[in-house]
């Protein structure tokens, strides 16, 4: 689940030190970069290279781990395709791309404080006032995501034992009503908590 | 100072609070009632979170009706399950979050999540994920979350119902130690002990109002 609830790993490597902007900057030119990159051993080499960045963050493989491991099967299903479709040189250039694209951004997220991250949106987003957009919501969108990964993931989770304990763990039915109904009802919860924490000023 | 006057608010064909008037001055007042009494009703119109069918709720003089935004600046909600008011991924972070919003400089804000962390025992978890906390721990957080603002009025909606007893006494021991003016609606009885004033609603009515140990004599005779 870290990897997918922005959680910071503290640190004081030269990474975490980055200005936020710098990274994403850097995250951009690297996803660039390894589109433009067609062999496996030129990936390869992007891999030693973001393993090489993880090492320097100090942020442990675990976390690393936890980066990539959700995208198992779809990489696993991605390369099985590609190696049908375009020969195992091919499937393995796009599998790597994918992963490592995902292994780069975890580390952008692993390493910055979403606050940090959050003004650097705000800032990057400042032009949107010129139509109408407040940059704080915007970015508070974003966060709110985050956020709400876990949250929902619990729901789920709860949903997933009630079923158990009334036996009807096969039933869509039975999972998407009360997951969608929760849900919901944490929507209106968070809307009015963030009423009551000044956000409609 | 928090006055309602004749406060009636109506929910489809239901009345969940009909005519309440009542000043509230006490530092330390409870709201108790049974389950559709119209009690989180009552707390949610001190900040605006609901507004009243007719009548009037003043907070240090301001209507909610039309300084909402002012009142919120005042009054510090917190909710009885926390996980609903938790907005930002780390604890640090969600503390600071309404303190960005307000534009305060961030040296000041480092300072202040620090401070409240600290106070309430939640420091050594600033940098961990909202979620992994326990419920009390949550709950904790929700409550610095609030106190982090320096609110005049703090407002709490059951904020024990979800915590188990340690946890419960703990929020019971920290509500006894804030400056602030602090208004409960709660089914824990116990922690009601200490305060100025407890009020007994039934139906949307208030129907005791009084001292917590006359208040919850009132109240265990409503129910039996």
């Amino acid at each position: 689940m870290t990897g997918l609830t922005g959680a910071y790993v503290p640190g004081d490597s030269v990474l975490h030190r980055l200005p936020a902007g710098a990274k994403l900057l850097g995250l951009l030119l690297a996803g660039t970069a390894l589109l433009l990159l067609g062999s496996p051993v030129a990936l390869g080499a992007a891999a030693l290279a973001v393993a090489l960045l993880y090492a320097i963050s100090g942020v442990g493989a675990a976390a690393a781990w936890a980066q990539v491991r959700p995208l198992r099967w779809f990489a696993a299903a991605l390369f099985a395709m590609q190696l049908v479709v375009a020969g195992p040189s091919a499937a393995a250039v796009t599998t790597l791309r994918v992963v490592l694209a995902v292994a780069l951004a975890g580390l952008v997220t692993l390493t910055t404080r979403t606050t940090v991250m959050l003004a650097c949106l705000e800032r990057c987003l400042a032009p949107a006032r010129y139509v109408g957009l407040d940059p704080f919501r915007l970015s508070l969108l974003l966060s709110l995501t985050l956020r709400c990964v876990p949250v929902v993931a619990g729901l789920a989770g709860r949903v997933r034992e009630a079923q158990r304990a009334r036996g009807v763990e096969r039933s869509l039915r039975a999972f998407a009503v009360p997951l969608v109904v929760s849900t919901l009802r944490y929507a209106d919860a968070l809307g009015e908590a963030l009423s009551a924490r000044g956000l409609d000023d | 100072m928090i006055e309602f006057a004749d406060v009636r608010v109506r929910l489809g064909r239901r009345d969940v609070l009909c005519g309440i008037t009542a000043t509230l001055a006490e530092r330390r007042v409870g709201v108790i009632g049974a389950n559709g009494s119209g009690k989180s009703t009552l707390a949610r119109l001190i900040n605006g979170l609901a507004l009243p069918t007719s009548g009037t709720v003043t907070v240090r003089g301001m209507d909610t009706r039309r300084q909402a935004a002012r009142i919120r600046r005042e009054v510090g909600f917190v909710f009885t399950d926390p996980d609903a008011q938790i907005v930002m991924p780390t604890v640090a972070e969600d503390v600071a979050f309404s303190l960005r919003r307000r534009g305060v400089p961030k040296a000041e804000i480092d300072r202040r999540v620090h401070d409240v962390l600290a106070r309430y025992g939640l420091e050594e978890h600033a940098d961990q994920p909202a979620h992994q906390l326990s419920g009390g721990e949550k709950q904790l957080l929700a409550l610095c979350s609030v106190l982090v603002l320096e609110p005049a009025v703090l407002v709490m909606d059951e904020p024990t119902t979800l915590l188990d007893l340690r946890h419960s006494r703990r929020i019971a021991a920290l509500l006894r130690e804030l400056p602030q003016q602090v208004i409960v609606a709660t089914h824990d009885l116990p922690l009601l002990a200490g305060f100025d004033r407890v009020l007994v609603l039934d139906r949307g009515k208030i129907v005791a109002d009084a001292d917590p140990e006359t208040a919850i004599a009132h109240y265990r005779a409503l129910l039996s």
